[in-house]
This record gives C-alpha cells, structure tokens and sequence, in this order.
C-alpha cells in the first residue's frame, strides 16, 4: 500500500479525506487509479495534455518527483506521497527542500 | 469597491490555464493553482497614452497609473518611484563598460528600497477592495515599506518577519507602531504561515491575496529605466532574484512599452543575480532546468534570502525568451561589490546590490555583458539597512587630539598648500 496525502482543496473531492491508500506501481497509474476512486481529481492534478500542472509538486518520500522519473517514478509498498500545491506556501514544511551545501554533491 | 473611473483592467487571469476571474482579491487559480495576473485592456490604454501623456504625469510611479492595476485615484505612496538612473562612468571603467547605468532605489521614498514601488499599488487596491488592515510576508524592505505607508494611510497593519534579520530592518518596522510579528524561522516558514493566516483573516496580505496588484508595481522601474534613456530599452539589465517576480515584472513592462508603440524595439536581455548561499533560480538555469529545487538560505543576502521562489519559473522564463544569463556569488563578492559600488559611484546599496554588482561584474568578465552594450543594474535597497554585512571591511575613523599639530602629525601631508 502505499499512503497519498491529499491537499486542503483537493479535499472536496476525497469526500473530505486528507490520507487516501493506493496499490499502483507508478505515479502516472496512481493518478488514474485516484481518477477512479475520485472522479475530477486528475484534472486538477494533470493538464489536458495528462502532464503534471506546474503549480502541482508531488513528492515521494519527501523528494520531489521532478527531480526522480516525474510521472514515471515507481511506487513500492510502503511509500508515502504528498500532493503540495506549489505557490500555496505549502503544507508540507521540508519537502523536497536541500541544504545550499547539499546541492553540488 | 470606488466606482470605476478607469477601464483598464479587465480582471485576473491564469498565468497557466488562463482561466478568468473577476478583479477580487484572489492569488491562485482555484483550478490548477497557477498564479493569477492582471490582465489590461491594452487598447483602452492605447487610445489615451503617449509619451508626451507620461512625460506631463507626476514625478512619481503614479505617471505610468495608466499600466497600473488601480481603478480609482491613486490614494497611498503619491511620492514612490521615479528614482535617479545615474551614469556609473567609474564603475564602467572599472568593470570595462562604457554604457552602464545604475538605477537606484536606495533613495526610494518613503522607505529606501524599491518595495515603496509595490506597497504604493498594493495599498491603494487593498483600499479599493475595502481593507482596512494590512500585513505581509518579508524578509525586511517589504515589512518597512508596508508598516510606513500603512502610518501614512491609516491603516491597520501586521508585518510578519524572520526572527534573524538586520537591526536596521527590524526597527524600521517598530518605529510605524505596526505589530511586528518575528516568526522563529526563515522566509518561507513566514510565508507559509502568512498564507494559512490569509485564509482566515479578512486581511489584505499585500504579497498572498494582493500579490497579483502588487507584483505589477515593479514594472515601473523598467517604464521609467526606458524614459530616463530618452525613450530607448537597454542592451543588458541585472536584476536581483529573491522570488524572481521582479525579474518578470522588468521583462513584462518592456514589452507593454513595445506593445504600446512608446518605444520600437526591445532586444534587451534579463540577467539574474543571486547569492550563492540562496541561488535555487540561478542553479536551474546553469543546469538547464525550467523547474527549480528548493533551499534552505544560508547568505548575508537576507533580502534574497527566498529559498522556494514564487516566479522561479517564470524568471527562468523571461531569461531564456531574452536571451539573458543567470549567475551567483559568494558573500565575500557581495561585500566586494557593495564597497566598490560605494567608492565608486557613491552608492551605499544594501547586501542585494552587492549581489546585482558581484553578478554585474562576472557577466562583463566573461563577456556575457560587453563593453558596448548599454546596460543596467538594478540597485534595489539602501546599505544603511544592512550595515551589519560590512562593519569588518570598512575600518575605523582616524581619531586625533584637537589640534592642528596632531592633524599634521597624523597625515604627514607636508607643508601647507596655501
């Protein structure tokens, strides 16, 4: 199983649920899978061309998923993921977030 | 809201699904949570515009009010803007530029940075909106600003700051009476915590709520860096990054300017500067990334010190459409760059211009800005903010007894002159 936590606007959709459960082995098939259980979530989440929007960040395991495979990134059991709208200021106080002296390793 | 005496915003647009909304206040597209803009209606705002029209306006911001997202009178910072652009000759011949200009808001009134640009627009839409408390999100110019204009127009006001910032900074907030919030954390621990208050306060958060009014306030300083060179765009600016949106804002109003048919031609290219200790915009575009990695800032550059950048994205944006650069330096060049800009132009600019000057000088280096092209940097805060940064590299007075013996003694200039 693997854990997704859903953003405050995206809520409405869940039926309220701020945690949601997923079986999908990638991000791309849990987005459709989500899609299934809550109908409308993809296309808040993805453009009309299916890409993630900009202004969505979705992280795995606190990495953002830009820098991993984007929607290609697999999923195992055990894995948590975040759905943070970017410009929001965010939820999700460190995610994804380097140290500068971090960078160039 | 005042009745409209003006028809020349149309309302806020998606800056991504470009989904309309009506002119409220409103920050992020409730669909896919792009940022919202103001969009004009352009040919209104050709019919009555010329450069004749600005040139008669006010000595102040307020004379491009026609390209500024205000529906009334303007009513909060009459005074903002139209700094001086200075000719930097010595720090041309310095660097090895024969056209460089310095455009400095370190004499902004009322608060000497260039967000009395922003906190002018800011306050008088918060105030058509029907606000009667404003508050912020800063890293120190913003708060000044806002706590300053908030005094002068009566209005109730919280500024929300990181609990490290400069002496300066943090009494030039206490001196307005405004609450001063000091939140154990950096900028974006601030801004985030300014964005959950935003939802529950009926507040004008000048950059949450208000940002799409406010973030246009700084294209004055590209209407005015094209007026004050006769009417013409530069060849190179740089421009100090913190959420990038100044760098797009610059690149937006050169071209309404182009648009409007006020100049010809705009080949200018937007150059980017940011302290390497907070560089996540300059860092994408050495990588080729469109997209941004967020840090934690470690540099004396606290007016930069943004380590999630709002407008990463679309700065990115604006620098590759012109054909500009990125580049960062280190705090020992930012103090470099602040002195020489002192001892050569006379400018005090705060740690911030002494990353615009530090970038200024590695992009003339390796030829990316050439000593033919016109350019200009943008000098955005006063260095008497930020005195803590050079306090070690200025020295100290030389102290002598009162008399002209003890003078003499001291310089050793010789016999008199006169």
């Amino acid at each position: 199983m693997v854990k997704v936590r859903i953003p405050t606007p995206l809520r409405p959709l869940t039926g309220g649920k701020s945690d949601v459960e997923t079986t999908a082995s990638n991000i791309q098939t849990m987005i459709e899978s989500l899609n299934g259980q809550f109908p409308g979530l993809k296309n808040r989440v993805c453009d009309d061309q299916g890409e993630i929007r900009r202004f969505v960040n979705i992280y795995l395991n606190e990495e953002d998923i830009r820098f991993l495979q984007g929607k290609d990134t697999p999923l195992k059991d055990g894995d948590e993921i975040s759905i943070v709208p970017a410009i929001a200021g965010g939820s999700h106080a460190d995610a994804g977030v380097a140290h500068p002296n971090e960078r160039h390793r | 809201m005042t009745p409209t005496t003006h028809d020349t915003i149309k309302g806020l647009i998606c800056r991504e699904c470009a989904k309309e909304y009506p002119p409220v206040s409103l920050h992020v597209c409730e669909m896919c949570f792009g940022p919202l803009e103001v969009q004009y209606n352009y040919q209104a705002i050709k019919a009555r515009i010329s450069r004749q029209s600005i040139e008669a306006g006010p000595k102040s911001l307020w004379r491009y009010r026609d390209l500024l997202p205000i529906q009334g009178e303007p009513t909060v910072g009459l005074h903002a803007g139209f700094t001086p652009l200075i000719r930097a000759k010595n720090l041309g011949d310095e660097l090895g530029l024969d056209h460089l200009y310095i455009k400095n808001d370190t004499v902004n009134h009322p608060t000497l940075s260039f967000k009395d640009r922003v906190v002018a627009v800011a306050l008088t839409r918060a105030r058509e909106l029907g606000y009667d408390t404003v508050a912020c999100a800063s890293t120190g110019n913003l708060a000044n600003s806002v706590a300053a204009h908030a005094a002068a127009a009566k209005m109730q006001c919280y500024v929300f700051i990181p609990h490290d910032l400069e002496a300066s900074k943090v009494l030039g907030n206490l001196v307005y009476r405004p609450n001063v919030v000091e939140v154990e954390g950096n900028y974006d621990d601030v801004n985030r915590l300014c964005s959950e208050i935003a939802g529950e306060r009926k507040w004008a958060f000048v950059n949450v709520n208000i940002r799409p009014y406010y973030a246009e306030g700084s294209k004055t300083l590209a209407y005015e860096v094209v007026e004050q060179l006769g009417w013409s765009a530069p060849d190179q600016i740089v421009i100090p990054m913190a959420s990038g949106s100044l760098l797009t804002k610059i690149w937006k109003g050169l071209n309404e300017f182009h648009k409007l048919g006020l100049i010809d031609r705009v080949a200018t290219k937007m150059n980017g500067a940011q302290a390497e200790g907070c560089s996540p915009i300059s860092a994408a575009y050495k990588q080729g990334r469109d997209f941004f990695k967020p840090v934690k800032p470690q540099t004396i550059a606290k007016s930069l010190a943004i380590g999630n950048p709002a407008d990463g994205y679309y700065a990115l944006k604006a620098t590759a459409e012109s054909g500009g650069a990125m580049d960062a330096v280190t705090d020992e060049e930012i103090v470099e760059g602040m002195m020489l800009l002192a001892q050569t132009e006379g400018v005090f600019a705060e740690t911030a211009g002494g990353v615009t000057i530090g970038v200024l000088k590695k992009l003339a280096q390796q030829g990316i800005i050439k000593r033919h092209e016109t350019t200009v940097a943008l000098i955005t805060g006063n260095g008497l903010k930020t005195q803590e940064a050079v306090m070690h590299a200025v020295g100290k007075p030389t102290r002598i007894a009162p008399s002209l013996a003890a003078f003499q003694q001291t310089f050793n200039l010789g016999t008199h002159e006169r």
